[in-house]
């Protein structure tokens, strides 16, 4: 439904799976308030657990295999979704 | 009442999930007790049929009571059944359960078939029953799940349309919230009633049940702060206020904290190179699917496990004035609360677990802890205990022992340092270790050996099948 010449439609997209995906986690104010090019990790307290959780369940909902070598193009949500975006998704 | 882990000499029923006449195996989740710290859910240890409960909901027992009889599987209701203690905390039934309807002599399905149920967001009590005396079978509920009847846990919520047909957290990809009322236990739903808390701003657990324990304290509406797979229908507007199981757990702390600085404790601390473990473990992580991926942490707890095994003198209890060293490794493992407080549940026979085992004993058992969803089995005594800063915690932690155990191993983030290789000085991905001793039984020098025994394990490629 998204259309695939319309860029800051599917950024927005991307970043919104990001935030589906990190409330799955972290839910709460926390959350909420997460900047887009906040260092996730830090603002939600995120344990290796915790972010191997958010991994797998982006990886799950867009079909990208995510490598342990693109961890740190996943450090913010604007991030993320970039690397979403480059990999075709959504 | 089954042991509720170190310092927890009683605990109180606040739910049963089974009803007399249930077949129940050994793991079922039969009842659900709370502690200061937590709430545990009690595992039956044999197979029978409950005869009866012996102890109702709200009592507050010592470990050792009984809490229900059970009788052998196809045995007549016998006079003296064995007591049944049981570990781990089972999925309540959905509302309507035969006790709270009363008329219902017979339960209307076994636990398994309930659980069944309740993973497909069915509710048995509102199910056709095709089984003897009406009660619900498997393929009742399989059948009910693929007509997608209206059988629904909860009759009220008439937008509940994801989820809860999927036995396992799928997320469902559009980001928008379903808006889904959550299943209540009818004791969490007393106690939302008794506490003025409307049931629209109940929170469920992770399994998207509303138990106890997602019930705020005191009359606000301040839903507690778990982790839970769809964003809250309500916010509070006020920042939560401390539950008492908070309080509880922050005293239960300081209680055995205050406990242990009457022990005699020495540190050693040492800091382990991580350069060829991890790029071993990167080259391990590519070959699994993302969900079997190993993370530093469990490498760490891998060779502390098989450590303790090298060395047995730090794994054990100071009983009466002497070592009673443990015959296995049961692993404690200190995890971290969101919110706040911490929790020490057991992986164990650690040491004889892979690698990959290892870690998946540690997700489950931080997915439990941190849902307030621990088992009895999680409850067991610990030999020694290791406590992980995690990846962007401080370099290096020197914890205190949890009496009666007489060691505790602690890491720092892992962090690049300077290394010095021969002549060379490289930079590598390092850990520093620490290891405090209870000095009555054993010296600095077994602390060390143990550093040296965690150091050999991360090298030795050998020590990760």
């Amino acid at each position: 439904m998204i259309p695939a010449d319309a860029p800051t439609a599917r950024d927005e997209a991307a970043r919104a799976l990001v935030r589906a995906g990190l409330a799955r986690i972290a839910p709460g104010p926390d959350l909420d308030a997460l900047e887009d090019t906040a260092d996730l990790r830090d603002a939600l307290e995120l344990d290796s657990l915790d972010f191997l959780a958010f991994v797998e369940q982006l990886s799950r909902t867009t079909g990208v295999r995510i490598e342990e070598d693109d961890y740190p193009r996943l450090r913010t949500v604007a991030s993320a979704a970039a690397f979403l975006t480059a990999a075709g998704v959504p | 009442m089954p042991s509720l882990g170190a310092d927890m000499d009683a605990g109180t029923v606040v739910e049963w999930a089974v009803a007399p006449g249930d077949h129940v195996h050994r793991g079922d989740l039969v009842a659900a007790v709370e502690t200061e710290k937590s709430v545990i859910d009690v595992e039956c240890f044999e197979d029978g049929v409950v005869e009866r409960l012996l102890v109702p909901v709200g009592t507050k027992v010592a470990v050792g009571t009984p809490l229900a009889v059970i009788a052998p599987e196809g045995a007549t209701p016998a006079p003296t059944p064995a007591p049944t203690p049981a570990l781990t905390p089972a999925p309540a039934p959905a509302a309507g359960t035969p006790e709270r309807d009363g008329a219902a002599s017979l339960p209307r399905a076994t636990p398994p078939v309930r659980r069944f149920a309740e993973r497909l967001g069915l509710d048995v009590a509102r199910l056709p029953g095709t089984g003897p005396h009406g009660t619900v079978t498997h393929a009742d509920v399989r059948a009910a799940a693929s007509t997608g009847t209206t059988a629904r846990t909860d009759t009220t919520d008439t937008t509940d349309t994801t989820d809860t047909t999927v036995p396992s957290p799928t997320p469902t990809v559009p980001p928008a919230a379903p808006a889904e009322r959550p299943r209540i236990t009818p004791y969490a739903r007393r106690l939302a009633a008794e506490r003025g808390t409307p049931p629209e701003a109940l929170r469920p657990g992770a399994d998207g049940v509303v138990r106890a324990r997602d019930v705020p304290a005191g009359t606000g509406a301040t839903p507690t702060r778990t982790p839970r797979p769809t964003p809250q229908p309500t916010r509070p507007t006020t920042p939560p206020s401390p539950r008492p199981a908070a309080q509880g757990m922050r005293a239960a702390i300081a209680a055995r904290m205050t406990r242990s600085l009457a022990i005699p404790q020495y540190h050693v601390d040492s800091v382990l190179e991580l350069g060829a473990p991890l790029d071993r473990l990167r080259e391990v992580n590519r070959r699994l699917p993302v969900s079997e991926r190993i993370v530093p942490a469990a490498l760490l707890l891998h060779a502390t496990a098989r450590a303790a095994r090298r060395v047995p003198e730090l794994n054990g209890h100071w009983v009466d004035d002497t070592l009673v060293p443990a015959t296995t490794v049961a692993l404690g493992v200190v995890v971290s609360l969101r919110g706040g407080g911490l929790l020490v549940p057991t992986i164990p026979a650690a040491d004889e677990l892979t690698l990959s085992e290892l870690m998946a004993a540690l997700r489950d058992v931080v997915a439990r802890a941190r849902t307030g969803r621990l088992r009895t089995s999680d409850a067991a005594d610990a030999g020694l205990t290791v406590t992980d800063l995690g990846e962007t915690g401080g370099h290096s932690v020197h914890g205190r022992i949890f009496p009666p155990q007489v060691a505790l191993v602690g890491f720092g983030a892992v962090v690049r340092r300077p290394w010095a290789e021969g002549d060379l000085l490289g930079v590598r991905p390092t850990v520093t270790a620490t290891l405090t001793g209870d000095h009555r039984a054993t010296d600095g020098v077994v602390g060390g050996r143990f550093l040296h025994a965690i150091d050999d394990v991360l090298h030795d490629t050998e020590e990760w099948s």
